[in-house]
């Protein structure tokens, strides 16, 4: 039995411990928001955070994730009001949406630890997110916003 | 009044075409001529050759709740163009609802319902506009004779305005709340009988200040794609299926999956033999209590496969092949003149070759479906983008009627034509009914990139001849792709009307000789639509052509564009080539209108201020091209280091798309085709050895990320009256951004790109 602490709630999980964390967070305890893309830590689709870094949930093992603190999109702000998560509203970033919960906890993580980033610093930072509709031109705009207050 | 005569399949405007084309002909038509208030359309549109047609019946689309909440039916799939917030968005408008209380609910698969719901082609606001715009007005109508009555007063003298109707003489006034009852048994007013709104008065439409419905729900995880369905006692698999296309299962051993921790069963999955339209590939499903002991589980597995006869399938062969075949006479498929006497007589001839690949779509949510298949009945969730056709195939596949197959649509992580593609969902409708509980199949990455229904691969050859004064007096454009059609039946070996009619046969260019060829390609690959389809490798070809001509004659590229599209005039190719595809809509709606092209061609160059001097490594280039109906171009500004890096500042596109409903959306998807544009010239290409795609993950097919550029995409909208049709605006983005990109590349750098993708080619 794996216990694993998630958006500040304990649970608990009896399978296979070798499966990545991503498919327990979303096929076990249902928090879908987190996305698949690739399951080769290729994309950022996966994105959460563990103990406040951003990481990629489909290339961590699940029984790596014990212990740790992990935040999910549906964590990230009780009323979903985290300033990203406004910025990324006020500039109408997503167009299908998949990838924003990844986006959008790739660059609170950035924020966090870089709140004024330069546009090199958010360019690197969010270079491991794919976004296929290509909705990067207001990705960096609404990080742009978010760290400058929104 | 649309029509709704039934066209030969294979040149069907539907990307469903062969099917329900040849199986379902008769019963289309009824459905869609036995549809109470069709709609009248005050001009022409393809719409009603699609199957269902289209429906404008208020009843169907909008609900009242007596607490004033309005409920629109949403039939179209979002994929990330705003459909879902768009069309809802026209009937709020014309029925004057307040869009705060408006509640969108998406509709299930089921046309004879909601009409055509294949969201493909760029034509969810060109078929449906005017039919949503007819909805909102008769139920308006119906709430202001609600109310007209109920005050007992003449209905001319009551007007709805804001969610309620006000009769000014009185004062009195009613919300629409309370008037829904009374209102819905109103008779809904004929199609003749229908007041549009003034468009001065409108609040919504075409002032772009609505977000997206879903956009709350997107930031915070809640919004439901295909992948997130959830239904109690589901399972979860995924399916190991055959490596090369024609392939089949001959033996595997289930021992090792199945002592994986978590996979429960490992079952066979009903293989059809390609081409078969969308049925499955087949092949072995490792079914577990979570996709990631699934995927495990399926590593574990021991299969023996015969390749069938793709087999020996190499794609850098079949280049060559194609390159031999465009170096020869194809099939003539448009003749103006005489090219060839044309061409031996010219002062010169400028001739070049284009080669672009195969590619895959990888949309971020891949393939994935979800169903349950009980009681002889199945219920199905997916991301679709054509969810009738899903239905039918559903129905028919399992043996059981059409009712009892509901589909329910998700929102589509990304589309761009894979998911009108239903191979997925009958994968999980076969496969619940194997194991008689409810299962989520998900296609990994890997199977997304390896299984993909590719863009097709083709070789380009134009030759154009100019005179002593530098006139270009003929046109030889050559093109050989494996086409579509190959998807659906026995390969037609060449490019079908619908392919040739993107970009080939419709070159807008007043050159007195002028012929289009087409050679033969056979394929080896499942080959299907990718946003914008056989016009990414046409307007390559013919966009970068004109700026070889212009190099050639030493001329500025965007006035040899200008000049070669010549005087202004509505070109119409239905009587000089046969079976002339117009993306399914009448040519008296759409006609090639050569002023509307070049005038995006001279508003995309002013805005990106076409001719300043630039700083060494920089240059621009420009593409302009009609697709969808729309008249798009696009200017590239580059810059290009010393070692061969290639940053895109700057990109200007503009835009006529007729009348517009929602500029904000428009503007995210020309930013998105720029980026989209950006990948496949960049990175874009699948490669096949020993008939297996050698690419599997983003790794190895790499998409542009946010560092790759453009930084700056800038999008200017023609302004439109609401008497200009509205046309395509998904697609035609796209197709215009690589030639414009090779074209600035060669204006910084010197060096002519005709092969994409670009890959090391600029450090080389």
């Amino acid at each position: 039995m794996i216990k694993l602490r998630v958006n500040g709630q304990e649970h608990s999980y009896d399978g296979n411990p070798s499966v990545p964390l991503l498919w327990v967070l979303r096929d076990e305890f249902g928090l879908t928001g987190t996305k698949f893309g690739c399951g080769a830590a290729l994309c950022g689709a996966c994105t959460v955070h563990l103990d406040g870094q951003a990481v990629r949930s489909c290339g961590m093992v699940v029984s790596d994730a014990a212990g740790h603190e992990i935040v999910t999109i549906e964590g990230l702000h009780p009323k979903g009001e985290h300033p990203v998560q406004k910025a990324w509203r006020q500039v109408n970033v997503p167009q299908c949406g998949y990838c924003q919960a990844g986006q959008i906890m790739q660059a609170a993580a950035l924020l966090a630890q870089t709140p004024k980033p330069s546009d090199a610093e958010i360019n690197d930072a969010m270079a491991g997110n794919i976004c296929r509709c290509g909705c990067y031109q207001r990705i960096a705009a609404a990080v742009r916003l978010a760290s400058t207050g929104v | 009044m649309t029509h709704i005569a039934r066209i030969n399949p294979i040149e069907n405007v539907s990307r469903r075409f062969v099917l329900k084309g040849v199986v379902a002909a008769g019963a289309f038509v009824m459905a869609a001529s036995a549809l109470p208030g069709r709609a009248l359309a005050a001009y022409a549109t393809g719409a009603g050759e699609m199957p269902g047609g289209t429906v404008n019946n208020p009843h169907i689309f909008i609900a009242i709740d007596p607490n004033g909440l309005v409920t629109i039916v949403a039939h179209r799939s979002e994929m990330g163009t705003g459909v879902r917030t768009s069309l809802p968005l026209v009937v709020a408008e014309e029925m004057d609802a307040d869009w705060n209380h408006v509640h969108v609910v998406q509709a299930p698969g089921d046309e004879a319902r909601y009409g055509n719901q294949d969201t493909d082609g760029s034509r969810s606001l060109r078929h449906f506009l005017q039919p949503m715009q007819q909805c909102g007005a008769a139920m308006r109508m119906m709430l202001e004779a609600a109310a007209a009555k109920q005050w007992g007063v003449d209905v001319a003298t009551v007007k709805a305005a804001n969610h309620e109707v006000v009769h000014s003489a009185s004062g009195r006034r009613a919300g629409y709340g309370e008037l829904a009852t009374a209102a819905s048994a109103m008779p809904v007013p004929a199609p003749d009988a229908l007041k549009l709104k003034d468009p001065a008065t409108y609040r919504y439409l075409g002032k772009g200040t609505v977000s997206i419905v879903d956009l709350f729900d997107i930031t915070t995880g809640r919004a439901t794609y295909g992948i997130d369905a959830r239904v109690p006692g589901m399972k979860y698999a995924v399916v190991a299926r055959p490596p090369v296309v024609g392939g089949k299962l001959v033996s595997f051993d289930p021992k090792d999956a199945l002592a994986v921790a978590g996979v429960e069963r490992v079952e066979v999955v009903q293989a059809w033999p390609w081409p078969s339209k969308f049925m499955p590939l087949g092949g072995v499903a490792v079914i577990a209590r979570n996709t990631g002991a699934a995927i495990m589980g399926r590593d574990a597995l021991k299969i023996v496969w015969d390749d069938g006869p793709n087999k020996s399938y190499d794609s850098d062969l079949y280049r060559k092949a194609m390159q031999e075949t465009a170096g020869k006479p194809g099939n003539v498929v448009r003749n103006e003149g005489d090219a060839e006497a044309a061409l031996k007589s010219a002062a010169r001839v400028v001739t070049a070759e284009y080669y672009l690949p195969h590619l895959a779509h990888a949309s971020m949510e891949p393939p994935t479906a979800t169903a349950h298949f009980v009681d002889g009945k199945c219920e199905v969730w997916a991301p679709l983008q054509s969810p009738g056709g899903t239905r039918e195939d559903i129905a028919k596949t399992l043996g059981i009627p059409d009712k009892d197959v509901k589909v329910n649509v998700t929102l589509l992580g990304g589309g761009f034509g894979r998911k009108s593609k239903w191979d997925y969902a009958l994968e999980a409708a076969l496969l619940s009914k194997t194991i008689g509980a409810p299962v989520q199949v998900t296609w990994t990455r890997e199977d997304d990139i390896q299984h993909d229904f590719y863009h097709t691969v083709s070789c380009e050859r134009i030759d154009a001849g100019l005179d002593a004064n530098g006139k270009v007096v003929a046109w030889r454009h050559r093109t050989v792709a494996p086409s579509i059609g190959s998807t659906f039946g026995p390969d037609p070996k060449h490019e079908q009307s619908f392919e040739l009619g993107m970009g080939v046969v419709d070159v807008p260019f007043a050159i007195p000789n002028l012929r289009c060829e087409n050679g033969e390609a056979a394929a080896h690959a499942r080959i299907g639509w990718f946003r914008s389809v056989s016009n990414i490798p046409h307007a390559f070809a013919v966009q970068s052509m004109v700026a070889e001509i212009a190099h050639a004659l030493g001329r500025d590229p965007k006035d040899v564009l200008i000049e070669m599209i010549g005087p202004d005039r509505k070109i119409d190719l239905s009587k000089s080539v046969e079976k002339f595809w117009n993306y399914g809509d009448p040519v008296s709606t759409y006609p090639i209108d050569t002023a509307r092209l070049k005038h995006v061609a001279e508003l995309a160059a002013k805005q990106a201020g076409w001719g300043k001097t630039l700083p060494k490594g920089q240059g621009m280039g420009i593409a302009a091209h009609r697709s969808f109906l729309s008249y798009v171009a696009t200017v590239v500004q580059v810059a290009v280091d010393e070692k061969g890096n290639l940053t895109v500042p700057r990109v200007d596109t503009a835009i006529d798309c007729g009348y517009f409903v929602n500029p904000e959306r428009i503007a995210s998807q020309i930013e998105g085709a720029a980026i989209m544009g950006m990948s496949l010239a960049k990175y874009g290409e699948i490669t096949f050895k020993n008939g297996r795609a050698q690419q599997g993950n983003f790794d190895t097919f790499q998409v542009a990320r946010i560092n790759d550029g453009p930084i700056a995409t800038h999008v200017h909208i023609v302004p439109n009256s609401n008497d200009v049709p509205s046309s395509g605006v998904g697609e035609p983005g796209v197709p215009p951004f690589a030639p414009a990109l090779c074209n600035a590349i060669f204006a910084a750098t010197g060096k002519r790109l005709r092969n994409m993708p670009i890959g090391d080619q600029l450090s080389t």
